[in-house]
């Protein structure tokens, strides 16, 4: 079985499409952007705003309304409740707020379930997390250490292995794909929390697979074709490994897939991210990395410096 | 290299990681309790259900308390040894002592010099100013992290959990992993409950219009509604600001019940210092109130009937049989050198945690069923191939894991899943790579070849990166991230060596070593 059945040297013309595609990227990263600013920036999970998360589960059907109430009569109006997983699991998550004198409470379990012993007898608190401000704090900085690092490295080693201009090339297609994930949890009003991030830094990692596959064709293809211009020679180069990129994509989808289906409501928020991640990567790898490279190639020719080089 | 030594050391390294991660596989058998097993994965927190907690002592407060009591002590001493001063006050964290106009006191003699020896003196007319040295205030914040763990551990031993695990983190942070905690509200009140006992007389004659706010103090007793859990009432006491004793002397702590009313009260023995310091304060006060304040609140204020020479004193206060178990824990442990503040806390049930593992392993197996079908549909006996690679590669991370006795954490298993996804990339590159040679040359033992050489460097490059971005997530220290990170970069790593080692020496079997080579079936 094979997906594409070409002869060598035959290519698909993907880079007549580059218009269209820095069109649509264009598009999912305004409209991102456009998302944040008019929600007043990220909606952060407790990891980096603190706060008190209560995953509970009732023996009974809940009334969010309800208990919204219940909450608002004991004058704590700053909660955020929200049903957590499939309904039948009848779970709630309650976020309460970091300055809830509960939260961090030696009678958090007791007063919670004196609080809803009215709308249910029966209720477990399964999981409780809260995150102080100092923590919040460390864990802000320490994820744009993160990232920052994850970057740096990358770019110092596609430098080594490639030429600088692969480097920026490289970077931009993951800052494009950063910036469309970040869009869309903004844009279907996603807590952006820490798993989301480890989930970014691995589509980070996962995308940057793809460019160096290409990038390594083109510069095989280079040297190969000498009389091939850039563009035949990057069209020839993604067709190439293209079977390699849908099969390997494919895989992964379909663990993550898995993952997003199978994994539970915890690390729901952390498989969507990779989902939409690993879809973007692969075309950003397609049409961010490659048409930027050509962009940067003709706007400083490499003088002296091989093309193929290492 | 000969293919069977190839052979040999896959195969070695085949059981070597069967045998280590067998362990693995015992522990969690239906039946089997995990913790009668070395050497095997351990589940997070949030896998197995507990409590994970990040706190910081204050210890700036504990030096301030150092700053507080040498000013009283100072205080006394001056006043025993009649000297002329205005006060003894504490500004800045720093003792102020103020000396009448013309008088002086040499502090650096006895009786003073002994106990202001960590204070550094500033002499200004008829002010001295005294403030503890640099490095004393660093050893008593180091000391008083290692006090409180010490008293923390004691105080779970009470818990029951059969594997708690305190550690030390930077300066100032302690972490506390409780596996399989049931009681979290407990737990919280046992750790977070800093325990000071102070006895002082009340001042059963002061009206508001006589309180001196220099020699008194004003403390508050708290009713609590046991049903609905509210604050009724609080019943202020003014206390004589002079403390008489503290709960350092205390040898034991027992909960008893009173025969007349059934209520639960603690009962403190001291040791024999703490037994002659009791009787000695008891006889002094015959006839007044001593108020009992843990924690600077009022727990009751018995009047004192006669000197009490037995080393024994009781706190009664409107306890359950549990809250009084509590107290006689924290009291029996003794006190925290210093308030602590919860920076972080992970509390999940057994129940939920069980969940956890079930859809982990759900999602690991479905998905790693959909890959091993796919490699098999596409690539034939070449999909057997990866197939194998495969599996022999979570054996691997397993084994790893359990070696370390490294900890699992759902976004782990998260890491484990995504690594089988990613680990096909290795073999699906070289597979691609061969079938594009096998189009170009009729030599398939060229095809094998130049497909494997090829795709070698793209492999590295293209794993390299993303174990950047698993060695970029391992800064975040204990958390679930650390876990997921920890996995992904074991799968990569073994991920390279099933597919360039493991992978290839089925090829070399399967082709290369014939003399008259089959056709390639990928």
């Amino acid at each position: 079985m094979q997906l594409l059945k070409l002869k060598e040297g035959q290519f698909i013309d993907f880079l007549s499409y580059k218009k269209i595609a820095a069109l649509i990227s264009f598009i999912l990263i305004l409209g991102g952007i456009v998302s944040i600013v008019s929600h007043n920036g990220l909606k952060y999970g407790i990891d980096f705003k603190g706060g008190t998360n209560v995953q509970i589960q009732f023996s009974d059907q809940p009334n969010l309304d309800t208990i919204r109430q219940i909450f608002s009569e004991k004058m704590m109006n700053n909660i955020i409740l929200q049903t957590f997983g499939d309904i039948e699991n009848k779970e709630i998550l309650l976020g309460l707020p970091i300055d809830s004198p509960l939260g961090t409470g030696e009678r958090l379990t007791l007063e919670l379930k004196n609080i809803l012993q009215s709308q249910n007898k029966n209720i477990e608190i399964r999981r409780i997390e809260t995150i102080g401000p100092k923590v919040g704090d460390e864990l802000k900085i320490s994820a744009v250490k993160a990232i920052f690092i994850a970057l740096g490295l990358v770019l110092l080693y596609i430098t080594i292995r490639f030429q600088w201009r692969q480097g920026v090339s490289a970077i931009i297609a993951l800052l494009h794909d950063v910036t469309i994930v970040v869009g869309i949890f903004s844009i279907l009003d996603k807590e952006f929390s820490l798993t989301v991030v480890a989930a970014l830094l691995t589509v980070v990692g996962y995308s940057l697979n793809d460019t160096i596959v290409v990038f390594d064709r083109i510069r095989e293809n280079i040297s190969k074709y000498r009389k091939k211009s850039m563009e035949e020679t990057i069209n020839l180069s993604i067709t190439e490994t293209l079977s390699r990129t849908l099969i390997t994509s494919g895989t992964t989808l379909l663990v993550v897939l898995s993952l997003f289906l199978l994994g539970g409501e915890i690390i729901n928020d952390f498989s969507f991210a990779l989902l939409v991640g690993i879809l973007i990567g692969t075309y950003s790898s397609i049409y961010v990395a490659s048409p930027v490279s050509i962009y940067l190639t003709n706007l400083f020719p490499p003088t002296g410096e091989s093309t193929a080089n290492s | 290299m000969d293919i069977k030594v190839k052979g040999g050391i896959i195969v070695l390294a085949l059981i070597a990681s069967i045998y280590y991660a067998l362990p693995t596989y015992r522990a969690y058998q239906p039946g089997v309790d995990p913790q009668t097993i070395n050497n095997k994965v351990n589940l997070g927190l949030d896998l197995q259900g507990g409590m994970y907690l990040d706190i910081e002592i204050k210890t700036e407060e504990a030096v301030k308390e150092i700053v507080r009591r040498t000013a009283v002590e100072l205080e006394d001493l001056l006043i025993d040894n009649q000297v002329d001063f205005v006060e003894v006050r504490i500004a800045n964290e720093s003792i102020i002592l103020e000396m009448e106009p013309g008088r002086k006191v040499n502090l650096d003699s006895e009786p003073y010099k002994r106990f202001l020896v960590q204070f550094i003196q500033d002499q200004k007319i008829n002010l001295t100013h005294l403030t503890l040295k640099e490095d004393e205030i660093d050893q008593i914040r180091e000391s008083s992290v290692n006090q409180a763990l010490e008293v923390i551990r004691n105080r779970i031993d009470s818990l029951g959990i059969s594997e708690p695990s305190l550690q030390k983190q930077g300066e100032d942070n302690i972490i506390i992993q409780l596996p399989g905690l049931k009681d979290r509200d407990r737990a919280i009140e046992l750790i977070g409950t800093q325990a000071v006992l102070q006895f002082q007389i009340v001042n059963n004659n002061a009206t508001q219009n006589t309180y001196n706010k220099l020699t008194e103090v004003v403390k508050y007793e708290e009713v609590w509604d046991k049903v609905t859990n509210k604050l009724i009432s609080k019943r202020p006491y003014i206390l004589n600001k002079k403390i008489l004793m503290t709960g350092e002397f205390i040898r034991d702590a027992r909960v008893r019940i009173d025969s007349r009313d059934n209520s639960p009260y603690v009962a403190l023995s001291f040791d024999s210092i703490g037994a002659d310091v009791f009787a000695k304060i008891t006889q002094r006060n015959v006839g007044r109130n001593m108020a009992i304040v843990l924690d600077d609140k009022v727990q009751s204020a018995p009047i004192i009937r006669e000197a009490i020479t037995g080393g024994e004193a009781s706190i009664s206060g409107q306890f359950t049989v549990e809250e009084a178990e509590t107290l006689k824990i924290v009291l029996k442990s003794g006190n925290l050198p210093a308030p602590i503040e919860i920076r972080e806390e992970r509390t999940v049930g057994a129940s939920l945690g069980e969940d956890s593992v079930n859809q982990g392993m759900n999602s690991l197996i479905i998905g790693s069923v959909l890959v091993l079908l796919f490699m098999l549909i596409y690539y034939r006996l070449a999909g057997i191939f990866a197939a194998i690679a495969l599996i022999f590669n979570v054996i691997i991370i397993i084994s790893i894991l359990g070696v370390f006795g490294a900890t699992l954490t759902l976004p782990g298993m998260a890491g484990i899943v995504l690594t089988i996804g990613m680990a096909v990339d290795a073999n699906v590159l070289i597979f691609q790579r061969i079938r594009e040679e096998l189009i170009r040359t009729e030599n398939p033992r060229a095809a094998i070849q130049e497909g494997f050489g090829k795709a070698f460097r793209t492999i590295l490059d293209a794993n390299v990166t993303t174990l950047f971005a698993a060695l970029a997530l391992l800064q975040f220290g204990t958390g679930p991230i650390k876990g997921f990170a920890v996995t992904l970069s074991i799968g990569i790593i073994a991920s390279m060596f099933t597919a360039i080692i493991v992978t290839r020496f089925f090829f070399d079997l399967f082709y290369l070593s014939k003399t008259k080579l089959n056709k390639v079936i990928i």
